[in-house]
Protein backbone atom coordinates (compact mmCIF):
# COMPACT_ATOMS: atom_id res chain seq x y z
CA UNK A 1 0.00 0.00 0.00
CA UNK A 2 1.80 3.19 -1.21
CA UNK A 3 -1.03 5.13 0.07
CA UNK A 4 -0.51 5.05 3.41
CA UNK A 5 -0.04 8.19 5.26
CA UNK A 6 1.24 6.66 8.83
CA UNK A 7 2.67 2.65 8.28
CA UNK A 8 2.86 1.16 11.86
CA UNK A 9 4.79 -1.99 12.29
CA UNK A 10 5.35 -4.25 15.38
CA UNK A 11 5.13 -1.47 17.62
CA UNK A 12 5.77 -2.38 21.42
CA UNK A 13 5.10 -0.17 24.28
CA UNK A 14 5.93 -0.48 27.78
CA UNK A 15 4.64 2.34 29.85
CA UNK A 16 5.39 2.12 33.94
CA UNK A 17 6.48 -1.68 33.59
CA UNK A 18 3.59 -2.71 31.83
CA UNK A 19 2.85 -3.23 28.32
CA UNK A 20 0.76 -1.06 26.63
CA UNK A 21 1.15 -2.19 22.95
CA UNK A 22 2.18 -5.62 22.78
CA UNK A 23 3.11 -5.30 19.04
CA UNK A 24 0.98 -3.15 16.79
CA UNK A 25 0.77 -2.70 13.05
CA UNK A 26 -1.79 -0.98 11.38
CA UNK A 27 -1.40 1.24 8.02
CA UNK A 28 -3.48 4.89 8.07
CA UNK A 29 -4.84 5.78 4.80
CA UNK A 30 -3.60 9.47 3.27
CA UNK A 31 -5.93 11.99 2.51
CA UNK A 32 -8.59 10.25 4.60
CA UNK A 33 -10.66 10.32 8.19
CA UNK A 34 -9.59 7.33 10.22
CA UNK A 35 -11.43 7.01 13.92
CA UNK A 36 -8.83 5.31 16.10
CA UNK A 37 -11.97 3.85 18.33
CA UNK A 38 -11.51 2.14 21.56
CA UNK A 39 -12.41 2.24 25.49
CA UNK A 40 -10.77 4.10 27.62
CA UNK A 41 -6.69 2.77 28.57
CA UNK A 42 -6.75 0.42 25.71
CA UNK A 43 -3.83 2.68 23.70
CA UNK A 44 -4.78 5.25 21.81
CA UNK A 45 -3.06 8.45 23.43
CA UNK A 46 0.34 6.04 23.80
CA UNK A 47 -0.62 4.69 19.69
CA UNK A 48 -0.62 8.63 18.71
CA UNK A 49 2.37 9.80 21.17
CA UNK A 50 4.43 6.98 19.07
CA UNK A 51 3.39 8.15 16.05
CA UNK A 52 4.48 12.13 16.73
CA UNK A 53 7.57 11.14 18.13
CA UNK A 54 7.23 11.89 21.85
CA UNK A 55 6.87 8.17 23.00
CA UNK A 56 9.87 6.09 23.57
CA UNK A 57 8.85 2.85 22.14
CA UNK A 58 10.56 -0.42 23.37
CA UNK A 59 10.27 -1.79 19.69
CA UNK A 60 8.93 -1.85 16.03
CA UNK A 61 8.85 0.91 13.63
CA UNK A 62 6.46 3.76 12.49
CA UNK A 63 7.10 5.92 9.65
CA UNK A 64 5.06 9.25 8.83
CA UNK A 65 5.12 10.25 4.96
CA UNK A 66 7.88 7.77 4.20
CA UNK A 67 9.77 9.27 7.72
CA UNK A 68 10.63 7.49 10.79
CA UNK A 69 7.88 8.91 13.25
CA UNK A 70 9.49 11.70 15.35
CA UNK A 71 12.36 13.16 13.08
CA UNK A 72 13.38 16.49 12.64
CA UNK A 73 11.24 16.89 8.90
CA UNK A 74 8.49 15.81 10.27
CA UNK A 75 7.87 18.17 12.91
CA UNK A 76 6.45 21.10 10.73
CA UNK A 77 4.39 18.74 8.78
CA UNK A 78 2.43 16.57 11.56
CA UNK A 79 0.02 18.53 13.47
CA UNK A 80 -0.32 17.00 17.77
CA UNK A 81 -3.49 17.87 19.28
CA UNK A 82 -3.11 16.39 22.72
CA UNK A 83 -5.72 14.93 24.77
CA UNK A 84 -5.67 17.43 27.37
CA UNK A 85 -6.03 21.22 26.03
CA UNK A 86 -2.55 22.09 25.96
CA UNK A 87 -2.17 25.78 25.81
CA UNK A 88 -1.43 28.78 28.53
CA UNK A 89 -3.98 29.85 30.71
CA UNK A 90 -2.53 33.07 31.12
CA UNK A 91 -2.36 33.94 28.03
CA UNK A 92 -5.51 35.60 25.57
CA UNK A 93 -6.25 32.88 22.68
CA UNK A 94 -4.50 35.35 20.49
CA UNK A 95 -1.18 35.29 22.04
CA UNK A 96 -1.45 31.63 22.57
CA UNK A 97 -1.85 31.08 18.84
CA UNK A 98 0.43 33.68 18.12
CA UNK A 99 3.37 31.80 19.63
CA UNK A 100 2.69 28.35 18.35
CA UNK A 101 2.21 30.36 15.05
CA UNK A 102 5.89 31.99 15.27
CA UNK A 103 7.03 28.37 16.23
CA UNK A 104 5.51 26.63 13.11
CA UNK A 105 6.34 29.75 10.77
CA UNK A 106 2.69 30.16 10.01
CA UNK A 107 1.90 32.31 7.27
CA UNK A 108 -0.10 35.77 8.19
CA UNK A 109 -3.78 35.63 8.99
CA UNK A 110 -2.88 31.93 9.89
CA UNK A 111 -4.37 33.14 13.39
CA UNK A 112 -7.79 34.56 12.93
CA UNK A 113 -8.23 31.91 9.92
CA UNK A 114 -7.64 29.03 13.16
CA UNK A 115 -10.03 31.16 15.17
CA UNK A 116 -13.07 31.17 12.33
CA UNK A 117 -12.36 27.47 12.12
CA UNK A 118 -12.87 26.44 15.14
CA UNK A 119 -15.25 28.65 16.00
CA UNK A 120 -13.66 30.94 18.31
CA UNK A 121 -14.28 34.69 16.54
CA UNK A 122 -14.84 37.37 18.89
CA UNK A 123 -12.80 35.25 21.71
CA UNK A 124 -9.49 36.24 20.46
CA UNK A 125 -9.11 38.55 23.22
CA UNK A 126 -10.08 36.44 26.05
CA UNK A 127 -7.78 34.38 28.38
CA UNK A 128 -7.67 30.81 27.67
CA UNK A 129 -7.71 30.18 31.68
CA UNK A 130 -11.14 31.55 31.91
CA UNK A 131 -12.66 29.50 28.90
CA UNK A 132 -14.49 26.98 29.47
CA UNK A 133 -13.51 23.50 29.04
CA UNK A 134 -14.88 23.48 25.30
CA UNK A 135 -13.65 26.30 24.20
CA UNK A 136 -10.08 25.73 25.88
CA UNK A 137 -10.24 22.43 23.76
CA UNK A 138 -11.09 23.94 20.53
CA UNK A 139 -7.63 26.75 21.06
CA UNK A 140 -5.71 23.75 21.52
CA UNK A 141 -7.73 22.47 18.34
CA UNK A 142 -6.61 25.32 16.52
CA UNK A 143 -3.14 25.37 17.18
CA UNK A 144 -2.78 22.67 15.43
CA UNK A 145 -4.19 23.89 12.21
CA UNK A 146 -1.86 27.52 11.70
CA UNK A 147 0.76 25.90 9.66
CA UNK A 148 -1.90 23.55 7.85
CA UNK A 149 0.07 20.07 8.63
CA UNK A 150 -0.29 16.95 6.21
CA UNK A 151 -0.94 14.93 8.87
CA UNK A 152 -3.08 15.76 11.95
CA UNK A 153 -3.17 13.38 14.66
CA UNK A 154 -6.24 14.63 17.35
CA UNK A 155 -6.29 12.84 20.39
CA UNK A 156 -10.19 12.74 21.44
CA UNK A 157 -11.06 16.40 19.83
CA UNK A 158 -14.32 16.24 20.52
CA UNK A 159 -15.10 14.74 23.37
CA UNK A 160 -17.00 17.02 25.64
CA UNK A 161 -18.16 19.59 22.96
CA UNK A 162 -21.59 20.81 21.86
CA UNK A 163 -23.60 18.60 19.46
CA UNK A 164 -23.69 21.32 17.06
CA UNK A 165 -20.31 22.41 17.05
CA UNK A 166 -18.92 18.62 16.91
CA UNK A 167 -20.78 18.50 14.08
CA UNK A 168 -19.32 21.79 12.71
CA UNK A 169 -15.91 20.12 13.85
CA UNK A 170 -16.40 17.26 11.49
CA UNK A 171 -17.36 18.77 8.68
CA UNK A 172 -13.99 20.80 9.02
CA UNK A 173 -11.89 17.47 9.39
CA UNK A 174 -13.71 16.27 6.72
CA UNK A 175 -12.73 19.80 4.77
CA UNK A 176 -8.76 19.13 5.89
CA UNK A 177 -9.07 15.77 4.25
CA UNK A 178 -10.34 16.97 1.24
CA UNK A 179 -7.50 19.39 0.76
CA UNK A 180 -5.10 16.76 0.72
CA UNK A 181 -4.69 16.03 4.53
CA UNK A 182 -4.39 12.98 6.67
CA UNK A 183 -6.48 12.49 9.42
CA UNK A 184 -6.11 10.36 12.92
CA UNK A 185 -8.84 10.97 15.52
CA UNK A 186 -9.24 9.40 18.18
CA UNK A 187 -12.83 8.59 20.78
CA UNK A 188 -13.72 6.35 23.12
CA UNK A 189 -17.50 6.95 21.84
CA UNK A 190 -18.85 4.77 19.43
CA UNK A 191 -21.00 7.27 17.90
CA UNK A 192 -18.62 9.11 16.01
CA UNK A 193 -17.68 6.09 14.00
CA UNK A 194 -19.76 7.13 11.16
CA UNK A 195 -18.58 9.71 10.67
CA UNK A 196 -15.03 8.80 9.71
CA UNK A 197 -13.65 7.10 6.34
CA UNK A 198 -12.03 4.25 8.34
CA UNK A 199 -11.71 3.04 11.07
CA UNK A 200 -9.59 0.94 13.51
CA UNK A 201 -10.93 -0.51 16.45
CA UNK A 202 -8.45 -1.01 19.12
CA UNK A 203 -8.81 -3.02 22.58
CA UNK A 204 -6.09 -3.82 24.93
CA UNK A 205 -3.35 -2.40 22.87
CA UNK A 206 -4.29 -4.42 19.95
CA UNK A 207 -5.98 -3.52 16.26
CA UNK A 208 -9.59 -5.60 16.44
CA UNK A 209 -10.18 -4.91 13.16
CA UNK A 210 -9.88 -1.95 10.45
CA UNK A 211 -12.05 -0.61 7.50
CA UNK A 212 -14.25 1.40 6.14
CA UNK A 213 -17.45 1.74 8.56
CA UNK A 214 -19.36 -0.08 6.13
CA UNK A 215 -17.24 -2.83 5.65
CA UNK A 216 -17.05 -3.34 9.68
CA UNK A 217 -20.80 -3.51 9.67
CA UNK A 218 -20.63 -6.01 6.83
CA UNK A 219 -18.29 -8.34 8.32
CA UNK A 220 -20.01 -8.74 11.40
CA UNK A 221 -23.72 -8.34 10.36
CA UNK A 222 -23.71 -6.02 13.42
CA UNK A 223 -26.38 -2.91 13.33
CA UNK A 224 -24.16 -0.58 14.65
CA UNK A 225 -20.16 0.08 15.11
CA UNK A 226 -20.79 -0.78 19.02
CA UNK A 227 -22.48 -4.09 17.81
CA UNK A 228 -19.48 -4.83 15.52
CA UNK A 229 -17.23 -4.19 18.48
CA UNK A 230 -18.93 -6.24 20.58
CA UNK A 231 -18.91 -8.97 18.02
CA UNK A 232 -15.14 -8.44 17.29
CA UNK A 233 -14.45 -9.00 20.65
CA UNK A 234 -16.40 -12.34 21.44
CA UNK A 235 -14.78 -13.61 17.74
CA UNK A 236 -11.54 -12.86 19.28
CA UNK A 237 -12.19 -14.43 22.77
CA UNK A 238 -13.41 -17.52 20.90
CA UNK A 239 -10.42 -18.03 18.36
CA UNK A 240 -8.11 -17.68 21.51
CA UNK A 241 -10.17 -20.61 23.14
CA UNK B 1 20.18 27.58 18.00
CA UNK B 2 17.26 29.37 16.01
CA UNK B 3 16.46 33.49 17.32
CA UNK B 4 13.57 33.74 16.43
CA UNK B 5 12.10 30.85 18.48
CA UNK B 6 14.15 32.03 21.27
CA UNK B 7 12.66 35.71 20.68
CA UNK B 8 8.96 34.16 20.26
CA UNK B 9 9.62 32.21 23.68
CA UNK B 10 10.90 35.49 25.33
CA UNK B 11 8.54 37.11 24.35
CA UNK B 12 5.87 34.49 25.41
CA UNK B 13 7.00 33.83 29.32
CA UNK B 14 6.95 38.09 29.46
CA UNK B 15 3.32 37.83 28.12
CA UNK B 16 2.37 35.34 30.82
CA UNK B 17 4.38 37.11 33.57
CA UNK B 18 2.56 40.12 32.51
CA UNK B 19 -1.12 38.88 32.79
CA UNK B 20 0.55 38.07 36.74
CA UNK B 21 1.03 41.86 38.28
CA UNK B 22 1.54 40.55 41.44
CA UNK B 23 4.39 38.04 40.39
CA UNK B 24 5.44 41.06 38.48
CA UNK B 25 5.27 43.49 42.27
CA UNK B 26 6.54 40.46 44.30
CA UNK B 27 9.69 39.76 42.34
CA UNK B 28 10.79 43.74 42.04
CA UNK B 29 9.83 44.67 45.60
CA UNK B 30 10.45 41.55 47.56
CA UNK B 31 14.51 42.26 47.49
CA UNK B 32 13.66 46.01 48.16
CA UNK B 33 11.54 45.43 51.53
CA UNK B 34 14.87 42.54 52.23
CA UNK B 35 17.37 45.23 51.65
CA UNK B 36 15.65 47.77 53.57
CA UNK B 37 15.28 45.43 56.21
CA UNK B 38 18.85 44.41 56.70
CA UNK B 39 19.27 48.03 56.83
CA UNK B 40 17.24 48.49 59.64
CA UNK B 41 18.23 45.26 61.56
CA UNK B 42 21.95 46.52 61.69
CA UNK B 43 21.04 50.33 62.15
CA UNK B 44 23.21 50.58 64.92
CA UNK B 45 26.05 48.44 63.32
CA UNK B 46 26.31 50.22 60.10
CA UNK B 47 29.83 48.53 59.40
CA UNK B 48 27.74 45.42 59.12
CA UNK B 49 25.52 46.55 56.87
CA UNK B 50 27.72 47.97 54.64
CA UNK B 51 29.39 44.75 54.32
CA UNK B 52 26.54 42.24 53.64
CA UNK B 53 24.67 44.98 51.82
CA UNK B 54 26.38 44.75 49.00
CA UNK B 55 26.38 40.71 48.45
CA UNK B 56 22.90 40.45 49.47
CA UNK B 57 21.93 43.41 46.12
CA UNK B 58 23.28 40.28 44.51
CA UNK B 59 22.04 37.11 46.82
CA UNK B 60 18.28 38.28 46.86
CA UNK B 61 17.45 38.66 43.28
CA UNK B 62 19.48 35.23 42.27
CA UNK B 63 17.17 33.44 44.88
CA UNK B 64 13.89 35.07 43.86
CA UNK B 65 14.10 34.45 39.82
CA UNK B 66 15.56 31.02 41.28
CA UNK B 67 11.98 30.70 42.73
CA UNK B 68 9.86 31.60 39.71
CA UNK B 69 11.08 29.84 36.90
CA UNK B 70 11.41 26.40 38.41
CA UNK B 71 7.82 26.80 38.97
CA UNK B 72 6.90 28.38 35.54
CA UNK B 73 9.25 25.43 33.78
CA UNK B 74 7.38 22.69 35.66
CA UNK B 75 4.10 24.51 34.74
CA UNK B 76 5.44 23.83 30.94
CA UNK B 77 6.18 20.53 31.54
CA UNK B 78 2.78 19.33 33.71
CA UNK B 79 0.55 21.37 31.50
CA UNK B 80 1.33 19.66 28.68
CA UNK B 81 2.74 22.68 26.42
CA UNK B 82 6.12 21.06 26.58
CA UNK B 83 5.21 17.68 24.71
CA UNK B 84 3.61 19.84 22.44
CA UNK B 85 6.20 22.37 21.47
CA UNK B 86 8.39 18.82 21.50
CA UNK B 87 6.61 18.27 18.47
CA UNK B 88 7.20 21.44 16.79
CA UNK B 89 10.18 22.80 15.00
CA UNK B 90 12.02 24.00 17.92
CA UNK B 91 14.83 23.09 19.98
CA UNK B 92 15.28 22.82 23.47
CA UNK B 93 18.38 25.63 23.73
CA UNK B 94 15.89 27.73 22.04
CA UNK B 95 13.45 27.10 24.49
CA UNK B 96 15.41 27.75 27.19
CA UNK B 97 17.21 30.39 26.03
CA UNK B 98 14.08 31.72 25.30
CA UNK B 99 13.16 31.19 29.08
CA UNK B 100 16.57 32.56 30.10
CA UNK B 101 16.30 35.66 28.08
CA UNK B 102 12.72 36.76 29.59
CA UNK B 103 13.66 36.40 32.62
CA UNK B 104 16.79 38.13 32.56
CA UNK B 105 15.06 40.92 31.20
CA UNK B 106 13.15 40.97 34.38
CA UNK B 107 16.36 40.52 36.29
CA UNK B 108 17.54 43.76 35.04
CA UNK B 109 15.25 45.40 35.74
CA UNK B 110 15.05 44.23 39.59
CA UNK B 111 18.66 44.94 39.88
CA UNK B 112 18.20 48.25 38.84
CA UNK B 113 15.40 49.14 41.29
CA UNK B 114 16.69 47.19 44.41
CA UNK B 115 20.15 48.98 43.69
CA UNK B 116 18.53 52.50 43.21
CA UNK B 117 16.85 52.05 46.60
CA UNK B 118 19.97 50.97 48.59
CA UNK B 119 22.41 53.27 46.89
CA UNK B 120 19.79 56.14 47.09
CA UNK B 121 17.95 56.10 50.33
CA UNK B 122 19.60 52.76 52.42
CA UNK B 123 23.02 54.63 51.93
CA UNK B 124 25.07 51.92 50.76
CA UNK B 125 28.83 52.96 50.16
CA UNK B 126 30.71 51.21 47.65
CA UNK B 127 34.08 52.52 46.87
CA UNK B 128 33.97 50.30 43.50
CA UNK B 129 31.58 51.30 40.18
CA UNK B 130 27.72 51.19 41.42
CA UNK B 131 26.84 50.18 38.04
CA UNK B 132 29.52 47.22 38.48
CA UNK B 133 26.78 46.14 41.24
CA UNK B 134 23.35 46.49 39.40
CA UNK B 135 25.32 44.33 36.38
CA UNK B 136 26.31 41.52 39.06
CA UNK B 137 22.95 41.70 40.47
CA UNK B 138 21.56 41.11 37.19
CA UNK B 139 23.90 38.55 36.48
CA UNK B 140 23.17 36.48 39.47
CA UNK B 141 19.48 36.82 38.84
CA UNK B 142 20.15 35.53 35.18
CA UNK B 143 22.42 32.59 37.02
CA UNK B 144 19.14 32.41 39.14
CA UNK B 145 16.87 31.87 36.18
CA UNK B 146 19.41 29.55 34.93
CA UNK B 147 19.89 27.36 37.95
CA UNK B 148 15.75 27.25 38.45
CA UNK B 149 15.23 25.70 35.00
CA UNK B 150 17.78 23.39 35.74
CA UNK B 151 16.62 22.20 38.75
CA UNK B 152 12.57 22.13 37.51
CA UNK B 153 13.63 19.06 35.67
CA UNK B 154 13.92 16.99 38.92
CA UNK B 155 10.66 18.30 40.21
CA UNK B 156 7.52 16.82 39.38
CA UNK B 157 5.05 18.80 41.92
CA UNK B 158 5.09 22.57 42.49
CA UNK B 159 5.85 21.78 45.77
CA UNK B 160 8.69 19.53 45.60
CA UNK B 161 10.06 22.47 43.09
CA UNK B 162 9.84 24.92 46.51
CA UNK B 163 12.33 22.63 48.24
CA UNK B 164 14.77 22.85 45.63
CA UNK B 165 15.13 26.55 46.73
CA UNK B 166 16.11 25.40 50.76
CA UNK B 167 18.44 22.41 49.40
CA UNK B 168 20.22 24.43 46.33
CA UNK B 169 20.46 27.76 47.59
CA UNK B 170 20.78 27.80 51.49
CA UNK B 171 24.11 25.59 52.09
CA UNK B 172 25.29 27.98 48.67
CA UNK B 173 24.57 30.99 51.00
CA UNK B 174 26.42 29.39 54.70
CA UNK B 175 29.65 28.27 52.34
CA UNK B 176 29.99 31.35 50.02
CA UNK B 177 31.20 33.70 52.79
CA UNK B 178 28.57 35.69 54.02
CA UNK B 179 28.27 33.70 56.77
CA UNK B 180 31.99 33.01 57.70
CA UNK B 181 34.97 33.86 55.66
CA UNK B 182 35.33 30.40 53.74
CA UNK B 183 39.55 30.58 54.21
CA UNK B 184 38.27 30.13 58.42
CA UNK B 185 36.09 27.25 56.83
CA UNK B 186 36.64 23.40 57.84
CA UNK B 187 39.01 22.51 54.49
CA UNK B 188 36.52 19.85 53.32
CA UNK B 189 34.01 23.07 53.03
CA UNK B 190 35.48 25.67 51.42
CA UNK B 191 36.81 22.79 48.50
CA UNK B 192 32.87 22.86 48.27
CA UNK B 193 32.33 26.20 48.18
CA UNK B 194 34.75 26.62 45.42
CA UNK B 195 32.79 24.58 42.95
CA UNK B 196 29.62 26.64 43.90
CA UNK B 197 28.46 29.62 41.62
CA UNK B 198 27.38 31.52 44.37
CA UNK B 199 30.84 31.86 45.97
CA UNK B 200 31.73 33.90 43.01
CA UNK B 201 28.69 36.27 42.92
CA UNK B 202 29.84 36.99 46.62
CA UNK B 203 33.28 37.37 45.74
CA UNK B 204 32.49 39.73 42.84
CA UNK B 205 30.25 42.06 44.81
CA UNK B 206 32.49 41.80 47.99
CA UNK B 207 35.17 43.06 45.51
CA UNK B 208 33.44 46.42 43.64
CA UNK B 209 32.28 47.12 46.97
CA UNK B 210 35.35 46.57 49.20
CA UNK B 211 38.31 47.55 46.88
CA UNK B 212 36.39 48.96 43.99
CA UNK B 213 39.19 48.47 41.18
CA UNK B 214 37.83 45.91 38.17
CA UNK B 215 41.02 44.01 38.67
CA UNK B 216 41.50 40.94 37.12
CA UNK B 217 40.30 38.73 39.71
CA UNK B 218 36.82 40.02 39.43
CA UNK B 219 36.64 39.76 35.75
CA UNK B 220 37.34 36.18 36.68
CA UNK B 221 34.55 35.84 38.60
CA UNK B 222 32.40 37.43 35.88
CA UNK B 223 33.63 34.82 33.62
CA UNK B 224 32.41 31.96 36.07
CA UNK B 225 29.15 33.34 36.87
CA UNK B 226 28.54 33.46 32.90
CA UNK B 227 29.74 30.18 33.13
CA UNK B 228 27.71 28.45 35.11
CA UNK B 229 24.77 30.03 33.60
CA UNK B 230 25.67 28.87 30.48
CA UNK B 231 26.47 24.93 31.79
CA UNK B 232 23.03 25.08 34.14
CA UNK B 233 21.18 25.99 30.61
CA UNK B 234 22.82 23.58 28.84
CA UNK B 235 22.40 20.82 31.70
CA UNK B 236 18.61 22.15 31.61
CA UNK B 237 17.97 21.86 27.68
CA UNK B 238 20.04 18.05 28.45
CA UNK B 239 17.47 16.81 31.20
CA UNK B 240 14.51 17.85 28.45
CA UNK B 241 13.49 14.89 26.14
CA UNK B 242 11.34 14.97 23.42
CA UNK B 243 10.29 11.35 24.06
CA UNK B 244 8.97 10.32 27.47
CA UNK B 245 7.85 7.24 28.35
N1 LIG C 1 2.46 8.13 31.95
C1 LIG C 1 2.10 6.84 32.07
N2 LIG C 1 2.84 5.98 32.80
C2 LIG C 1 2.49 4.69 32.93
N3 LIG C 1 1.42 4.16 32.36
C3 LIG C 1 0.62 4.96 31.64
C4 LIG C 1 0.92 6.34 31.45
N4 LIG C 1 -0.03 6.87 30.67
C5 LIG C 1 -0.89 5.88 30.39
N5 LIG C 1 -0.51 4.73 30.96
C6 LIG C 1 -1.20 3.45 30.84
O1 LIG C 1 -1.15 3.04 29.50
C7 LIG C 1 -2.38 2.43 29.13
C8 LIG C 1 -2.91 3.11 27.89
O2 LIG C 1 -3.17 4.45 28.18
P1 LIG C 1 -3.62 5.48 27.06
O3 LIG C 1 -2.73 5.32 25.89
O4 LIG C 1 -3.71 6.79 27.69
O5 LIG C 1 -5.08 4.93 26.71
P2 LIG C 1 -6.31 5.68 26.02
O6 LIG C 1 -5.78 6.93 25.39
O7 LIG C 1 -6.82 4.72 25.02
O8 LIG C 1 -7.29 5.97 27.08
C9 LIG C 1 -3.30 2.54 30.32
O9 LIG C 1 -3.31 1.30 30.98
C10 LIG C 1 -2.66 3.58 31.20
O10 LIG C 1 -2.88 3.30 32.54
MG1 LIG D 1 -6.32 8.84 25.73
Amino acid sequence: MTDAAIVVSNLRVVRGGAVVLPGLSLEIARGRVTGLLGPSGCGKTTLMRAIVGVQIVAGGTISVLGEPAGSRQLRSRVGYVTQAPSVYGDLTVRENLGYFGRILRAGPGAVDRAIETVGLAGFGDRRVGNLSGGQLARVSLATALLNEPEVLVLDEPTVGLDPVLRRDLWKTFRVLASGGATLLVSSHVMDEAERCDELVLMREGRALATGTPAELLQRTGAPSIEGAFLSLIDSAAEATR
Amino acid sequence: MNANNTAATAIRVLGQLRRDPRTIALLLLVPVVLEVLMKLVFYHQDRVFQRVGVPLLGIFPLTSMFLVTSITMLRERTSGTLERLMTMPVGKLDLLLGYGLGFASLAVVQGVIVSLVAFGVLDLQVAGPKWAVVALAALNATLGTAMGLFVSAFATTEFQAVQFMPMFLFPQMLLCGLIAPRDQMMRGLELLSDVLPMTYAYDALVRVSADGALERKLVLDVVILFGAALLALGLGAATLRRRTG
